[in-house]
Protein backbone atom coordinates (compact mmCIF):
# COMPACT_ATOMS: atom_id res chain seq x y z
CA UNK A 1 0.00 0.00 0.00
CA UNK A 2 1.20 3.24 -1.09
CA UNK A 3 2.58 6.01 2.11
CA UNK A 4 0.42 8.66 0.26
CA UNK A 5 -2.74 9.50 2.59
CA UNK A 6 -4.22 12.08 0.86
CA UNK A 7 -3.35 13.70 -2.33
CA UNK A 8 -5.14 17.65 -3.17
CA UNK A 9 -4.74 18.77 -6.59
CA UNK A 10 -6.08 22.07 -7.93
CA UNK A 11 -8.51 22.76 -5.28
CA UNK A 12 -10.73 25.84 -5.09
CA UNK A 13 -13.18 26.61 -2.37
CA UNK A 14 -15.26 29.88 -2.69
CA UNK A 15 -18.22 31.48 -1.16
CA UNK A 16 -20.58 33.65 -3.37
CA UNK A 17 -17.66 35.79 -5.60
CA UNK A 18 -14.72 34.99 -2.79
CA UNK A 19 -12.88 32.60 -2.99
CA UNK A 20 -10.94 31.39 -0.14
CA UNK A 21 -8.62 28.66 -1.35
CA UNK A 22 -7.11 29.41 -4.98
CA UNK A 23 -5.18 26.44 -6.88
CA UNK A 24 -4.44 24.22 -3.61
CA UNK A 25 -2.11 20.96 -4.42
CA UNK A 26 -0.29 18.88 -1.78
CA UNK A 27 0.18 15.51 -0.26
CA UNK A 28 -0.30 14.55 2.87
CA UNK A 29 1.90 11.16 3.75
CA UNK A 30 0.70 8.10 6.46
CA UNK A 31 2.27 9.06 9.80
CA UNK A 32 2.50 13.47 9.05
CA UNK A 33 1.64 15.50 11.38
CA UNK A 34 0.71 18.34 8.81
CA UNK A 35 0.49 21.87 10.35
CA UNK A 36 -2.08 24.03 8.65
CA UNK A 37 -0.91 27.81 9.35
CA UNK A 38 -1.80 31.15 8.24
CA UNK A 39 -3.56 34.24 9.19
CA UNK A 40 -7.41 34.86 10.09
CA UNK A 41 -9.45 34.15 7.15
CA UNK A 42 -6.99 32.39 5.14
CA UNK A 43 -9.09 29.78 4.63
CA UNK A 44 -7.58 27.07 7.47
CA UNK A 45 -11.28 25.44 8.69
CA UNK A 46 -12.41 25.89 4.74
CA UNK A 47 -9.53 23.26 4.11
CA UNK A 48 -10.55 20.88 6.61
CA UNK A 49 -13.97 21.19 6.14
CA UNK A 50 -13.21 20.70 2.12
CA UNK A 51 -11.48 17.45 2.99
CA UNK A 52 -13.81 15.97 5.20
CA UNK A 53 -16.32 16.75 2.00
CA UNK A 54 -18.72 19.23 4.38
CA UNK A 55 -18.76 21.86 1.83
CA UNK A 56 -18.32 22.56 -2.20
CA UNK A 57 -15.30 22.37 -3.68
CA UNK A 58 -13.67 22.41 -7.13
CA UNK A 59 -10.98 20.30 -7.95
CA UNK A 60 -9.48 16.86 -6.57
CA UNK A 61 -8.91 16.00 -2.73
CA UNK A 62 -8.29 11.76 -2.71
CA UNK A 63 -7.98 10.08 0.03
CA UNK A 64 -6.30 6.61 0.46
CA UNK A 65 -9.15 3.87 0.25
CA UNK A 66 -8.49 2.65 4.57
CA UNK A 67 -8.45 6.55 5.47
CA UNK A 68 -10.83 6.86 8.48
CA UNK A 69 -11.28 10.06 9.87
CA UNK A 70 -11.98 11.64 12.83
CA UNK A 71 -12.75 15.21 13.16
CA UNK A 72 -12.37 17.43 15.72
CA UNK A 73 -14.01 21.15 15.32
CA UNK A 74 -12.41 24.68 16.19
CA UNK A 75 -15.71 25.45 18.06
CA UNK A 76 -19.00 23.53 18.32
CA UNK A 77 -22.37 26.18 18.39
CA UNK A 78 -24.40 23.78 19.95
CA UNK A 79 -27.03 24.94 22.32
CA UNK A 80 -25.56 24.66 25.64
CA UNK A 81 -29.38 23.85 27.27
CA UNK A 82 -29.90 20.72 25.07
CA UNK A 83 -30.71 17.50 27.35
CA UNK A 84 -27.53 15.42 26.46
CA UNK A 85 -24.77 13.99 27.95
CA UNK A 86 -21.12 13.42 26.75
CA UNK A 87 -22.55 9.86 26.86
CA UNK A 88 -25.82 10.68 24.79
CA UNK A 89 -23.30 11.69 22.03
CA UNK A 90 -20.94 9.07 21.62
CA UNK A 91 -23.37 6.96 22.18
CA UNK A 92 -25.38 8.09 19.25
CA UNK A 93 -21.70 8.12 17.14
CA UNK A 94 -21.37 4.34 18.15
CA UNK A 95 -24.79 3.36 17.41
CA UNK A 96 -25.07 4.85 13.94
CA UNK A 97 -21.54 3.59 12.86
CA UNK A 98 -22.67 0.27 14.58
CA UNK A 99 -19.00 0.34 16.18
CA UNK A 100 -18.64 -2.98 18.62
CA UNK A 101 -19.94 -2.69 22.15
CA UNK A 102 -16.70 -1.74 23.57
CA UNK A 103 -15.38 0.67 21.64
CA UNK A 104 -16.83 3.27 24.07
CA UNK A 105 -15.39 1.88 26.69
CA UNK A 106 -11.96 1.96 25.13
CA UNK A 107 -12.28 5.43 23.91
CA UNK A 108 -13.17 6.06 27.58
CA UNK A 109 -10.20 4.36 28.83
CA UNK A 110 -7.81 6.27 26.52
CA UNK A 111 -9.09 9.65 27.28
CA UNK A 112 -9.95 9.22 30.70
CA UNK A 113 -13.78 10.29 30.41
CA UNK A 114 -14.77 8.68 33.79
CA UNK A 115 -18.64 7.59 34.35
CA UNK A 116 -19.22 10.58 36.05
CA UNK A 117 -17.89 13.22 33.19
CA UNK A 118 -19.95 10.90 30.38
CA UNK A 119 -23.02 11.60 32.57
CA UNK A 120 -22.97 15.32 33.00
CA UNK A 121 -24.88 17.08 30.47
CA UNK A 122 -22.85 19.00 28.06
CA UNK A 123 -23.91 22.44 29.08
CA UNK A 124 -22.43 21.77 32.59
CA UNK A 125 -18.84 20.23 30.99
CA UNK A 126 -15.77 22.74 31.19
CA UNK A 127 -13.85 23.67 28.09
CA UNK A 128 -11.07 21.30 28.93
CA UNK A 129 -13.66 18.45 29.36
CA UNK A 130 -15.68 19.47 26.26
CA UNK A 131 -12.57 19.73 24.25
CA UNK A 132 -12.30 15.94 25.88
CA UNK A 133 -15.11 14.81 24.94
CA UNK A 134 -15.06 15.97 21.04
CA UNK A 135 -11.37 14.49 21.27
CA UNK A 136 -13.21 11.24 22.42
CA UNK A 137 -16.24 11.49 19.79
CA UNK A 138 -13.02 12.05 16.75
CA UNK A 139 -11.97 8.73 18.12
CA UNK A 140 -14.69 6.82 18.48
CA UNK A 141 -14.54 4.19 15.45
CA UNK A 142 -10.81 4.20 15.54
CA UNK A 143 -10.14 6.80 12.69
CA UNK A 144 -6.59 6.83 11.32
CA UNK A 145 -6.29 10.10 10.40
CA UNK A 146 -7.34 12.94 13.09
CA UNK A 147 -7.94 17.01 11.36
CA UNK A 148 -7.53 19.30 14.11
CA UNK A 149 -9.02 22.56 14.08
CA UNK A 150 -7.55 24.34 16.76
CA UNK A 151 -7.50 22.26 19.27
CA UNK A 152 -6.69 24.24 22.27
CA UNK A 153 -8.58 27.46 21.72
CA UNK A 154 -10.34 27.50 24.61
CA UNK A 155 -8.60 26.11 26.80
CA UNK A 156 -6.15 27.05 29.90
CA UNK A 157 -2.55 26.22 30.00
CA UNK A 158 -2.54 23.29 31.83
CA UNK A 159 -5.56 21.72 29.52
CA UNK A 160 -4.04 22.58 26.43
CA UNK A 161 -0.46 20.64 27.41
CA UNK A 162 -2.47 17.47 28.21
CA UNK A 163 -4.39 18.06 24.67
CA UNK A 164 -0.94 18.35 23.21
CA UNK A 165 0.37 15.43 25.34
CA UNK A 166 -2.32 13.07 23.71
CA UNK A 167 -1.60 14.38 20.16
CA UNK A 168 2.11 13.31 20.67
CA UNK A 169 0.96 10.12 21.58
CA UNK A 170 -1.66 9.66 18.61
CA UNK A 171 0.93 10.23 16.43
CA UNK A 172 4.02 8.73 17.80
CA UNK A 173 2.29 5.40 19.30
CA UNK A 174 -0.40 5.04 17.29
CA UNK A 175 0.96 5.69 13.65
CA UNK A 176 -1.99 8.46 13.63
CA UNK A 177 -1.72 10.97 10.61
CA UNK A 178 -2.33 14.37 12.17
CA UNK A 179 -3.63 17.27 10.71
CA UNK A 180 -3.32 20.55 12.77
CA UNK A 181 -4.91 24.12 12.11
CA UNK A 182 -2.82 25.74 14.70
CA UNK A 183 -2.19 29.61 15.34
CA UNK A 184 0.28 28.37 17.68
CA UNK A 185 4.10 28.31 16.34
CA UNK A 186 5.34 26.20 19.25
CA UNK A 187 2.88 23.96 18.80
CA UNK A 188 3.62 23.37 15.45
CA UNK A 189 7.92 23.49 16.03
CA UNK A 190 6.77 20.49 18.78
CA UNK A 191 4.32 18.32 16.84
CA UNK A 192 4.77 19.00 13.23
CA UNK A 193 6.93 17.41 10.72
CA UNK A 194 5.52 19.54 7.57
CA UNK A 195 4.01 22.74 7.62
CA UNK A 196 1.32 24.34 5.24
CA UNK A 197 1.24 28.27 4.84
CA UNK A 198 -1.88 29.15 3.13
CA UNK A 199 -2.13 33.17 2.98
CA UNK A 200 -4.27 35.27 0.21
CA UNK A 201 -3.43 32.87 -2.43
CA UNK A 202 0.19 32.02 -1.22
CA UNK A 203 1.06 28.72 -0.20
CA UNK A 204 4.37 26.83 0.83
CA UNK A 205 5.25 23.42 2.23
CA UNK A 206 7.72 21.99 4.00
CA UNK A 207 9.09 20.49 7.22
CA UNK A 208 8.99 23.79 9.90
CA UNK A 209 12.67 24.67 9.96
CA UNK A 210 12.57 25.14 6.39
CA UNK A 211 9.67 26.91 6.24
CA UNK A 212 9.06 28.78 9.05
CA UNK A 213 11.91 31.44 8.51
CA UNK A 214 11.58 34.81 9.73
CA UNK A 215 10.67 36.02 6.31
CA UNK A 216 8.53 33.43 5.02
CA UNK A 217 6.88 34.24 8.53
CA UNK A 218 6.65 37.99 7.98
CA UNK A 219 5.18 37.18 4.44
CA UNK A 220 2.54 34.86 6.35
CA UNK A 221 1.72 37.20 9.24
CA UNK A 222 1.90 40.46 7.07
CA UNK A 223 2.74 42.55 10.49
CA UNK A 224 5.00 40.25 12.24
CA UNK A 225 5.97 43.52 14.62
CA UNK A 226 4.73 41.71 17.23
CA UNK A 227 6.74 38.77 17.13
CA UNK A 228 10.04 40.46 16.64
CA UNK A 229 9.24 42.63 20.05
CA UNK A 230 9.24 39.44 22.09
CA UNK A 231 12.35 38.58 20.73
CA UNK A 232 14.21 40.81 21.56
CA UNK A 233 13.13 42.37 24.91
CA UNK A 234 13.79 38.85 26.37
CA UNK A 235 16.98 38.21 23.59
CA UNK A 236 16.57 34.67 23.37
CA UNK A 237 16.63 32.81 20.22
CA UNK A 238 13.36 33.27 18.01
CA UNK A 239 13.07 29.65 18.27
CA UNK A 240 13.00 28.79 21.70
CA UNK A 241 11.24 31.81 22.54
CA UNK A 242 8.40 30.98 20.63
CA UNK A 243 8.81 27.27 21.77
CA UNK A 244 8.25 28.57 25.59
CA UNK A 245 6.44 31.57 25.15
CA UNK A 246 3.71 29.70 22.90
CA UNK A 247 2.94 33.34 20.76
CA UNK A 248 -0.05 33.23 19.25
CA UNK A 249 -1.22 35.27 16.30
CA UNK B 1 -70.77 4.90 20.17
CA UNK B 2 -68.54 2.65 22.53
CA UNK B 3 -66.49 1.15 20.34
CA UNK B 4 -65.97 4.85 18.69
CA UNK B 5 -64.42 5.70 22.19
CA UNK B 6 -63.00 2.95 22.19
CA UNK B 7 -61.00 3.45 19.16
CA UNK B 8 -60.57 6.93 19.63
CA UNK B 9 -58.79 5.65 23.02
CA UNK B 10 -56.19 3.71 21.37
CA UNK B 11 -55.84 6.06 18.79
CA UNK B 12 -55.15 8.58 21.37
CA UNK B 13 -52.87 6.79 23.41
CA UNK B 14 -50.91 6.06 20.51
CA UNK B 15 -51.00 9.16 18.97
CA UNK B 16 -49.69 10.42 22.15
CA UNK B 17 -46.56 8.51 22.04
CA UNK B 18 -45.83 10.07 18.67
CA UNK B 19 -46.45 13.52 19.66
CA UNK B 20 -44.39 13.08 22.74
CA UNK B 21 -41.60 12.30 20.67
CA UNK B 22 -41.68 14.09 18.43
CA UNK B 23 -42.13 17.15 20.56
CA UNK B 24 -38.44 16.01 21.90
CA UNK B 25 -36.72 16.60 18.50
CA UNK B 26 -38.80 19.66 17.74
CA UNK B 27 -38.28 21.02 21.30
CA UNK B 28 -34.62 20.30 20.35
CA UNK B 29 -34.68 21.73 17.37
CA UNK B 30 -36.31 24.77 18.72
CA UNK B 31 -39.17 24.66 16.65
CA UNK B 32 -42.23 23.56 18.93
CA UNK B 33 -44.18 25.88 18.34
CA UNK B 34 -44.01 25.28 14.51
CA UNK B 35 -46.98 22.72 14.76
CA UNK B 36 -49.46 25.05 14.91
CA UNK B 37 -48.49 26.97 12.24
CA UNK B 38 -47.50 24.03 9.81
CA UNK B 39 -51.13 22.88 10.06
CA UNK B 40 -52.24 25.42 8.42
CA UNK B 41 -50.46 24.91 5.14
CA UNK B 42 -53.12 21.99 4.76
CA UNK B 43 -55.62 24.74 4.15
CA UNK B 44 -55.59 25.43 0.61
CA UNK B 45 -55.91 21.75 -0.27
CA UNK B 46 -59.07 21.99 1.75
CA UNK B 47 -60.17 24.66 -0.18
CA UNK B 48 -59.37 23.22 -3.09
CA UNK B 49 -60.83 19.65 -1.95
CA UNK B 50 -64.32 21.39 -1.70
CA UNK B 51 -64.26 23.00 -4.30
CA UNK B 52 -63.43 20.03 -6.86
CA UNK B 53 -65.56 17.99 -4.06
CA UNK B 54 -62.33 15.50 -3.11
CA UNK B 55 -61.98 14.02 0.45
CA UNK B 56 -60.71 17.02 2.19
CA UNK B 57 -58.12 14.96 4.32
CA UNK B 58 -56.04 14.32 1.05
CA UNK B 59 -56.41 17.60 -0.33
CA UNK B 60 -55.76 18.94 3.33
CA UNK B 61 -52.54 16.15 3.36
CA UNK B 62 -51.68 16.76 -0.31
CA UNK B 63 -50.87 20.46 0.07
CA UNK B 64 -49.59 19.82 4.07
CA UNK B 65 -46.51 17.94 2.34
CA UNK B 66 -45.91 19.89 -0.83
CA UNK B 67 -45.58 22.96 2.06
CA UNK B 68 -43.79 20.91 3.80
CA UNK B 69 -41.04 20.14 1.33
CA UNK B 70 -41.15 23.98 0.44
CA UNK B 71 -40.20 24.56 3.81
CA UNK B 72 -37.21 22.49 3.35
CA UNK B 73 -36.23 23.54 -0.18
CA UNK B 74 -36.11 26.99 0.84
CA UNK B 75 -34.28 26.48 4.59
CA UNK B 76 -31.65 24.83 1.91
CA UNK B 77 -31.49 26.98 -0.30
CA UNK B 78 -31.76 30.12 1.57
CA UNK B 79 -30.13 29.57 4.87
CA UNK B 80 -33.09 30.69 6.40
CA UNK B 81 -33.90 28.60 10.21
CA UNK B 82 -37.16 26.51 9.84
CA UNK B 83 -38.60 29.02 11.69
CA UNK B 84 -38.50 31.86 9.46
CA UNK B 85 -38.77 29.33 6.39
CA UNK B 86 -42.26 27.96 7.96
CA UNK B 87 -43.44 31.09 8.67
CA UNK B 88 -43.20 32.11 5.05
CA UNK B 89 -44.98 29.37 3.46
CA UNK B 90 -47.26 29.60 6.04
CA UNK B 91 -48.35 33.20 5.36
CA UNK B 92 -48.34 32.22 1.41
CA UNK B 93 -50.54 28.87 2.34
CA UNK B 94 -52.96 30.80 4.53
CA UNK B 95 -53.35 33.57 1.77
CA UNK B 96 -53.89 31.33 -1.21
CA UNK B 97 -56.15 29.09 1.18
CA UNK B 98 -58.48 32.01 1.88
CA UNK B 99 -58.29 32.70 -1.66
CA UNK B 100 -59.70 29.31 -2.45
CA UNK B 101 -62.19 28.63 0.32
CA UNK B 102 -65.40 28.16 -0.87
CA UNK B 103 -67.07 27.52 2.69
CA UNK B 104 -67.20 28.97 5.87
CA UNK B 105 -66.95 25.77 7.51
CA UNK B 106 -63.35 24.98 6.77
CA UNK B 107 -61.43 25.74 10.00
CA UNK B 108 -64.13 22.94 11.68
CA UNK B 109 -62.67 20.78 8.52
CA UNK B 110 -59.38 21.84 9.32
CA UNK B 111 -59.76 21.67 13.40
CA UNK B 112 -61.27 18.73 13.39
CA UNK B 113 -62.71 17.07 16.12
CA UNK B 114 -62.27 14.24 19.27
CA UNK B 115 -65.51 12.99 18.45
CA UNK B 116 -66.05 11.23 15.15
CA UNK B 117 -63.82 8.16 13.88
CA UNK B 118 -64.63 5.74 10.75
CA UNK B 119 -62.71 2.43 10.84
CA UNK B 120 -60.76 3.45 7.62
CA UNK B 121 -59.98 7.00 9.40
CA UNK B 122 -58.59 4.71 12.75
CA UNK B 123 -57.23 2.55 10.80
CA UNK B 124 -54.89 4.80 8.60
CA UNK B 125 -54.38 7.11 11.48
CA UNK B 126 -52.92 4.24 13.75
CA UNK B 127 -50.78 3.25 10.57
CA UNK B 128 -49.32 7.07 10.66
CA UNK B 129 -49.08 7.32 13.94
CA UNK B 130 -47.37 3.75 14.55
CA UNK B 131 -44.80 5.01 11.16
CA UNK B 132 -44.07 8.12 12.94
CA UNK B 133 -42.78 6.27 16.44
CA UNK B 134 -40.78 3.62 14.65
CA UNK B 135 -39.60 6.35 12.49
CA UNK B 136 -37.97 8.45 15.00
CA UNK B 137 -36.65 5.44 16.94
CA UNK B 138 -34.90 5.01 14.13
CA UNK B 139 -33.33 7.92 13.12
CA UNK B 140 -33.06 9.36 16.89
CA UNK B 141 -29.03 9.05 17.01
CA UNK B 142 -28.74 10.80 13.83
CA UNK B 143 -31.11 13.76 14.92
CA UNK B 144 -28.96 13.77 17.99
CA UNK B 145 -26.14 14.12 16.04
CA UNK B 146 -27.29 17.11 13.96
CA UNK B 147 -28.67 18.39 16.78
CA UNK B 148 -25.75 18.65 18.37
CA UNK B 149 -23.33 19.50 15.52
CA UNK B 150 -24.40 19.64 11.69
CA UNK B 151 -20.96 19.15 10.81
CA UNK B 152 -20.22 16.70 13.10
CA UNK B 153 -22.91 15.05 12.14
CA UNK B 154 -22.05 15.17 8.94
CA UNK B 155 -18.60 13.81 9.31
CA UNK B 156 -19.99 10.99 10.74
CA UNK B 157 -21.79 10.25 7.44
CA UNK B 158 -25.28 11.17 8.32
CA UNK B 159 -27.00 13.00 5.24
CA UNK B 160 -28.02 16.09 7.13
CA UNK B 161 -30.53 17.77 3.90
CA UNK B 162 -32.69 14.59 3.75
CA UNK B 163 -32.59 14.24 7.76
CA UNK B 164 -34.39 17.55 7.77
CA UNK B 165 -36.89 16.61 5.17
CA UNK B 166 -37.44 13.15 6.86
CA UNK B 167 -38.17 15.10 10.20
CA UNK B 168 -40.33 17.51 8.88
CA UNK B 169 -42.31 15.40 7.11
CA UNK B 170 -42.53 13.25 10.51
CA UNK B 171 -43.33 16.14 11.98
CA UNK B 172 -46.35 17.26 9.17
CA UNK B 173 -47.50 13.94 9.31
CA UNK B 174 -47.79 13.83 13.11
CA UNK B 175 -49.65 16.99 13.30
CA UNK B 176 -52.02 15.85 10.39
CA UNK B 177 -53.15 13.04 12.38
CA UNK B 178 -53.78 15.07 15.67
CA UNK B 179 -55.51 18.26 14.12
CA UNK B 180 -57.75 15.61 11.83
CA UNK B 181 -58.18 13.35 14.73
CA UNK B 182 -57.60 15.01 18.17
CA UNK B 183 -58.60 18.43 17.68
CA UNK B 184 -55.84 21.30 17.21
CA UNK B 185 -56.13 22.23 20.49
CA UNK B 186 -54.99 18.51 21.60
CA UNK B 187 -52.26 17.96 19.04
CA UNK B 188 -50.49 20.79 19.59
CA UNK B 189 -50.71 19.86 23.79
CA UNK B 190 -49.50 17.13 23.26
CA UNK B 191 -46.28 18.15 20.97
CA UNK B 192 -45.86 20.96 23.05
CA UNK B 193 -46.20 19.76 27.23
CA UNK B 194 -44.82 16.87 27.35
CA UNK B 195 -41.37 17.41 25.88
CA UNK B 196 -41.75 20.86 28.01
CA UNK B 197 -42.06 18.88 31.25
CA UNK B 198 -39.69 16.27 30.37
CA UNK B 199 -36.76 18.90 29.50
CA UNK B 200 -37.25 20.35 33.13
CA UNK B 201 -36.62 16.72 34.41
CA UNK B 202 -33.45 15.45 32.93
CA UNK B 203 -30.36 16.16 30.79
CA UNK B 204 -30.30 12.95 29.31
CA UNK B 205 -31.41 11.96 26.16
CA UNK B 206 -33.04 8.39 26.66
CA UNK B 207 -34.38 9.53 29.64
CA UNK B 208 -35.74 12.86 28.11
CA UNK B 209 -37.59 10.83 25.26
CA UNK B 210 -38.87 7.84 27.74
CA UNK B 211 -40.29 11.17 30.58
CA UNK B 212 -41.95 13.06 27.84
CA UNK B 213 -43.73 9.37 26.03
CA UNK B 214 -44.85 8.84 29.73
CA UNK B 215 -46.35 12.45 30.06
CA UNK B 216 -48.19 12.30 27.00
CA UNK B 217 -49.76 8.74 27.85
CA UNK B 218 -50.26 9.83 31.46
CA UNK B 219 -52.54 12.64 30.41
CA UNK B 220 -54.25 11.01 27.72
CA UNK B 221 -55.12 8.07 29.18
CA UNK B 222 -56.18 9.74 33.02
CA UNK B 223 -57.79 12.68 30.78
CA UNK B 224 -59.64 10.59 28.64
CA UNK B 225 -60.93 8.43 32.27
CA UNK B 226 -61.43 12.04 34.24
CA UNK B 227 -63.91 13.22 30.96
CA UNK B 228 -65.55 9.93 30.57
CA UNK B 229 -66.29 9.27 34.87
CA UNK B 230 -65.98 12.55 36.06
CA UNK B 231 -66.37 15.96 33.87
CA UNK B 232 -68.44 14.32 30.67
CA UNK B 233 -67.56 17.48 28.22
CA UNK B 234 -68.61 16.51 24.62
CA UNK B 235 -64.60 15.91 24.07
CA UNK B 236 -61.90 15.05 26.25
CA UNK B 237 -59.84 17.17 24.59
CA UNK B 238 -59.83 20.33 27.07
CA UNK B 239 -59.02 17.96 29.80
CA UNK B 240 -56.21 15.79 28.23
CA UNK B 241 -54.71 19.55 27.54
CA UNK B 242 -54.90 20.72 31.12
CA UNK B 243 -53.55 18.07 32.82
CA UNK B 244 -50.62 17.97 30.48
CA UNK B 245 -50.36 21.66 31.74
CA UNK B 246 -50.15 20.25 35.42
CA UNK B 247 -48.31 17.88 34.69
CA UNK B 248 -45.81 20.67 33.80
CA UNK B 249 -46.33 22.80 36.63
CA UNK B 250 -45.42 19.82 38.81
CA UNK B 251 -42.13 19.14 37.06
CA UNK B 252 -41.37 22.78 37.64
CA UNK B 253 -42.13 22.12 41.02
CA UNK B 254 -39.94 18.97 41.03
CA UNK B 255 -36.82 21.09 39.28
CA UNK B 256 -37.12 23.64 41.83
CA UNK B 257 -36.16 20.76 44.59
Amino acid sequence: MTKRLLSVTNLNVSFGNREIIHDLSFEVQQGDCLAIIGPNGAGKTVLLQALLNLIPYRGEIRWRQDARLGYVPQKVAADRQLPLSAKDLLTAKARYLKLPSNELQYVSGELGLTHELLNTSIGALSGGQFQKVLIGFALLGRPNVLLFDEPTASLDELTEERVYELLQSLQKDKGMTILLVSHDLSVVYRNANMVLCLSGGKTCMGPPKEVLTPAMLEELYASPSHYYQHVHEHGHEPDARIARERQKW
Amino acid sequence: MVRDQGLLFVLALFFSLAAGLVGCIALMRRMLLAGDVISHLALPGLGLAFTFKVNPVLGGAATLFLGTFLVWQLQRKTDLATEAAIGVIFAAALAVGAAVTPSEDLAESLFGQLQKLSLPGFILGLAAVIFVIFSIFLLKDQLALSIFSTDLAAATGVHIARLDLYFLLLFSLTVLVGVRFMGALLASALIIMPSATARQLTNKLSHFLLLAVIASLLSVAAGFLLNAFVFKFSTAGPTIAILSAVLFSLSLLARAK
